[in-house]
Formats: C-alpha cells, structure tokens, sequence
C-alpha cells in the first residue's frame, strides 16, 4: 500500500506537505439516495485526516479486472471521525461507472484516492461569506461551511439546480448557515431562475465580504461575474472531467492567468480544482488561447518560462 | 519433491549498454517526470521513469476535451503538452535525479533539426540514463499531417540525427507506432539508423464519437489509443520485432496491468516493460505491477529475469 510508503517519502522529500493523497482500500459504510443523488460513506481515516474543505476523492469503478479503467472524481462532501474517519461523496447515475457505484452494499471495498487538489483557502478573520453551489457542485460546500463557521465566519448559502430534487441538502443548508436561499430553473422549489439572479441581493442583505462557488463551468463564470461587481474576492471549484486526478494524463487543463499575468494551460487536479474566479479564462475554456505559454506561434519571453510555476504539487 | 532453489529472482535486466535494477519502467506521458507518482511510490525502486515527451519549446497542447473513455482503454489528445527543454532540464530532471531514480528522457522535435538540439541539450544534461525518441509526432514536411513513425525514411533521419547529436555513451531508444504498412520495416530502419533500442508500442490513433452530439468525443477528432485493449497488438508487434532483430533490446509497452502482463511482454522479447494508462487508474500500479512480476517469477521458479525473454519464441510449436 503506498500508506506504507508515507513515512519514508516523506522523509526522502522536505516539501512535501502533510495532506499529500493516499491510496486506500476501504469499506462502504453505507450507500443512500439523498434526492435525485447516492451518497456513498466509506472508512477511510487516512484520506478524514488529511482532508481539507474543497479536496476530492477518485474512486476506481467496476472491480479488478474492470473495462472502464479510469477513476471517477468527486468532491468531498462530508467527512466525520467515526470509525477513525469517514468520507462521504455524492454523485448521480450517468453511465456505467456511476451505476456499479450505486450497486454497491456495506462492507463492499472501495479504491479510493485523496484527498486530492487544493483546498479552499481560508480567511484569517470571521468575515462574512457566501457559498453558492450549482447541482451536485454544493456537495464541496458543506465541509467548507463547518470549516468556516469554526473560524466565527459567517455564512449565507445560495443553492441552486435544474429542479427541486436536484438541490442539494437544503435542510442542511439551512441548519449550517445564517440565511440559505434556493433557485431552480423550473421554479418548482425556491425562486424561479438561476443563483446569479439572487446572489447580489445576498451579497448586499449580508454584507458578505467574499465568496465561494462550485458548479458547472458557466455558473462560475456568472457568479465571478457578480462578486467582481461587488469588489469581492471569489475563489471557484471547477468540475472538469479527468482521468487521473493526480496531474499526469494532463487531459483536465484550463486556461488560467498566474500571478506574473501570463496565462497558463493548467490542471484542474493539481494546480485546482479550487482557483481565484478571476484568473479563469472562462470565455476561453475548451480553447488554447493565443498568448497562452506555449501555444501556436507563442513567442513568450524567457522570462515567463524562468516564472513557470514551481510551487510544490503536494 | 522439488526443493525451491531460487527465494530471489535476479531482477536485473540489460537494453544495450543501460543496465535498469528491474525491468518495470513507466511509459513516456504517463508518469509526468515522476514527481506526482512519487507521492504514492519511491521512484528511484521501479527500473526507470520514462520522462513525458519533451519539445524546445513550451507547449500548450491541444484544447479541450482531451479525454474519452473507451472499452478497455482510453483516446487522449493532449499535443505534447510541456514546459519545454530549458524548464525540463532546470526543475524536472534534478528532481527526479535527486530521487535516485534513473531517467529515460522522451524527446519530441517538431522537425529533424528540433530533435538533434534536443538530443544534444538532453544528453549533455548529467544523470541520463537514456533517450527515447518519439516518432509518433507530425512532420511538418508532410502536408497530410503524418508522423515520422509512419515512413520508415524519415523516422531513420530523425534517429541518425539524434543519435550523432546524442553524447554517445547515452544510449538512443526509438519509440515506434506500429499503426503502419511495416512495422518490422520500421524497427529496421531505425536500427540501421543506430538506435540502441526500440520502445512499442505507441498509442494507436482511433476516433469515438459521442453519441449525443454525433461529434467527436476528443478535439481535433482523432485521439491516441491506449490501455489493455491494445495489448495483444502490442505483444504481437513485439514478437515479431524480436524474431526478425533478436540482438535488439526492446521495451515493451501497451496496456500492462499486471506482473503477468509484463511476463507476457518479456516472454515475447521485452527486456524491459513500461506501464502506461494504467498509473492514471492506479497510481501505485508500477510498484504493484513489480511486486506481482517478482511473485510470478518466484512461483515459476525462474532465477534470472533474463531467463524469460524471448521464451514464447523457444517454446513456441
């Protein structure tokens, strides 16, 4: 198991950071429905120990000698120190992979990867904030809202989905936070329409002073368009397909700028998947731009490449 | 009763002039340069790290998506992807040197004259264990966008070009495509050409399309097949390399998941066996696939690794 190896590698690498990911069988505490999504618990203290609000999971689907290799991703949406450590994570059916998961029963085994990526980052004083989730994107949230409140921040929700039993954990929501407000494209739970049509009246009534948001690419993009109006900070989990979660197959990149002002192609799994809303190039996702580093007919400095990022993975 | 003489396999393995500890190496693009497996493994205990292709110049690759899903395997596209040579050789290569790993250097030109600076900046870098070249690139000389690989004459200049730019006492693997008319004709050629080893295979380039959107499932169309469904492909191509060129050392690669995987390799004529896809599944799988090679070998009785290559040939009818 690589557990095994931690202590070893950790002494081989001064870098490396505590909450770097481990690789583990676990057992399924349980599989439920939680509305229109299944909501898995397995036993895995060493990933609970490790876990920061924001992280993910990669779990492998299908058995041994599966025909779908590649892992399934997901955000981490809650994690609770019985039986050493628990994690939990949601998702819906929407292929084969997904299905064998929602087959699963207690005490099945899980290969389980994480936690992975970086978290988001915390403030240093009790602040006011808003978390807005899009869909099964408000399961990162709940973690992040515990994590919050501990620090004496404040916290407003703002949910939403295609239709009422696609919003996630609005009793939780409302429990956790001072105010929860909900939107669904149908109008059949909450406020007909999208969380953008709400979110600055929120941001206004609770004064907020920054915001965090999962979702789907184009709520992201939406949201930091509504916080950048406000003047507030706005840090985005993006949900982008990938294959391994760990920054090798390279096939989760996005353009986002750097803090030099030079754009990068970057991995969502390593480098994200949380990033500060405006250094994504929403427009230009599903695109190399042309003043990316490195793209066709760049002609960069050398002085951008010696600021290529060498911040630790870990 | 047979008494077992042999508690440890004698791991050791040869490609040419380069002697690896064991033979389980990772695949070029499928390891990065070690650093992100390096969190769930000791790099510097697997035979060698096969660095992800490197170009002169920082790349951005291709757009999004980049990824499908496919039986057994997977297409990808990402355009060789990469902070160039001069990052690679300042922030990569130490590391994963410092790592005490040994370090096979995948180079990837955009024209014949690319890789010899390639080969001559990659080689003077101290600590390089080997160059793997890889064909499988688009030669800009060709307007129907084909690779080097896919005409035995230009992936020969390219090797001749790498190898007499290449320190010589770094030995030149050439990475083939077999998704060509020939590919004995083109191990050939890139022998003649000086290589010291061939590497196969390469992904295959295929096409899924997704069925709600009846367009391709990867940007630009067509992606790079890999994963255990291309295995038996590979293996084939390996035997038939071997028994037209025995003398040359040959890295086996396409969709190894188990250290039966890599028996089936060597047993066709591998002398070393990369692992690909499978670390994106199974980010210990190198160290697994290790484990599991050694207890095959134990069980059987073999005492030194080198025993095992090429036997499918000896034993075969």
């Amino acid at each position: 198991m690589p557990g095994a190896h931690r202590t070893r590698l950790e002494r081989l690498s001064g870098q490396m950071s505590d909450n770097g990911p481990v690789q583990i069988r676990c057992p399924v505490l349980n599989v439920r429905r939680v509305d229109a999504y299944y909501a898995i618990t397995v036993v895995a203290p060493g990933i609970a120990e490790r876990f920061r609000s924001g992280q993910f999971v990669s779990v492998a689907v299908g058995g041994e000698h599966s025909s779908t290799l590649l892992r399934r991703p997901f955000a981490v949406h809650d994690v609770k120190p019985d039986y050493g450590g628990t994690v939990e994570f949601l998702f819906s059916v929407r292929g084969v992979g997904t299905a064998w998961l929602a087959e699963r029963r207690s005490r099945d085994l899980l290969d389980v990867v994480g936690p992975l990526g970086r978290p988001f980052p915390l403030p240093r004083d009790p602040v006011n904030c808003v978390l807005v989730g899009g869909g099964s994107g408000g399961a990162p949230l709940f973690p992040l809202a515990q994590s919050l409140r501990r620090r004496g921040c404040r916290v407003d929700f703002v949910l939403g989905a295609a239709s009422a039993d696609r919003v996630f954990s609005a009793i939780t929501a409302r429990r956790i936070a001072e105010t929860a407000r909900f939107t669904t494209d149908d109008g059949s739970f909450g406020t007909r329409g999208r969380v953008t049509d709400v979110l600055g009246r929120v941001i206004e009534e609770a004064r907020s002073d920054a915001v965090y948001a999962c979702g789907p690419m184009p709520m992201l993009r939406a949201v930091t368009q509504v916080a950048g109006n406000h003047g507030i900070p706005v840090q985005v989990a993006v949900e982008e397909t990938m294959a391994c979660g760990i920054g090798i197959c390279m096939t989760c990149v996005i353009p986002v700028v750097g803090e030099d002002g030079v754009t990068r192609m970057v991995r969502s799994c390593v480098d994200g998947p949380v990033f500060r809303g405006e250094q994504v190039r929403f427009d230009d996702v599903g695109t190399i731009p042309f003043d990316a580093l490195g793209a066709p007919g760049w002609k960069g400095s050398s002085a951008a490449r010696a600021t290529e990022p060498t911040r630790d993975i870990a | 009763m047979n008494e077992r003489r042999h508690v440890n396999a004698d791991l050791r393995t040869r490609l040419g002039p380069l002697r690896l500890p064991n033979p389980v190496v990772t695949a070029a693009g499928c390891a990065g340069s070690g650093r992100e497996l390096a969190r769930f493994f000791d790099v510097a205990e697997i035979g060698a790290v096969t660095t992800k292709s490197v170009m002169l110049e920082p790349r951005a690759g291709r757009p999004a998506p980049r990824m499908a899903e496919t039986p057994s395997g997977m297409l990808s596209t990402t355009g060789l992807q990469g902070p160039g040579v001069e990052v690679f050789l300042q922030r990569d290569l130490p590391w994963l040197l410092s790592r005490g790993a040994r370090a096979i250097v995948s180079i990837a030109g955009a024209t014949v004259g690319e890789f010899g600076e390639l080969a001559r900046q990659v080689s003077a870098a101290e600590g390089v264990d080997a160059i793997e070249v890889n064909l499988s690139c688009p030669d800009p000389a060709d307007p129907s966008g084909r690779h080097f690989a896919d005409d035995p004459a230009q992936a020969a200049a390219v090797v001749r070009t790498v190898r007499s730019h290449a320190r010589s006492n770094v030995p030149v693997l050439a990475k083939l495509a077999v998704d060509v008319p020939d590919v004995v004709k083109l191990a050939e050629a890139c022998v003649g050409a000086r290589a010291d080893g061939l590497t196969m295979i390469n992904t295959l380039r295929g096409m899924s399309v997704d069925a709600r959107t009846l367009r391709p499932a990867v940007a630009g169309g067509m992606g790079g097949l890999s994963g255990p469904a291309i295995r038996p492909l590979a293996v084939g191509c390996v035997y038939r390399v071997h028994e037209a060129l025995p003398e040359v050392p040959i890295v086996g690669v396409g969709g190894v998941r188990s250290g039966t995987d890599v028996l089936e390799f060597m047993a066709a004529g591998a002398s070393a066996v990369g692992v690909g896809t499978t670390n994106f599944a199974d980010p210990s799988a190198c160290t697994r696939v290790l484990r599991e090679f050694t207890e095959v070998l134990e069980a059987r009785g073999v005492a030194r690794v080198s025993e095992i290559v090429g036997a499918a040939h000896r034993t075969g009818a």
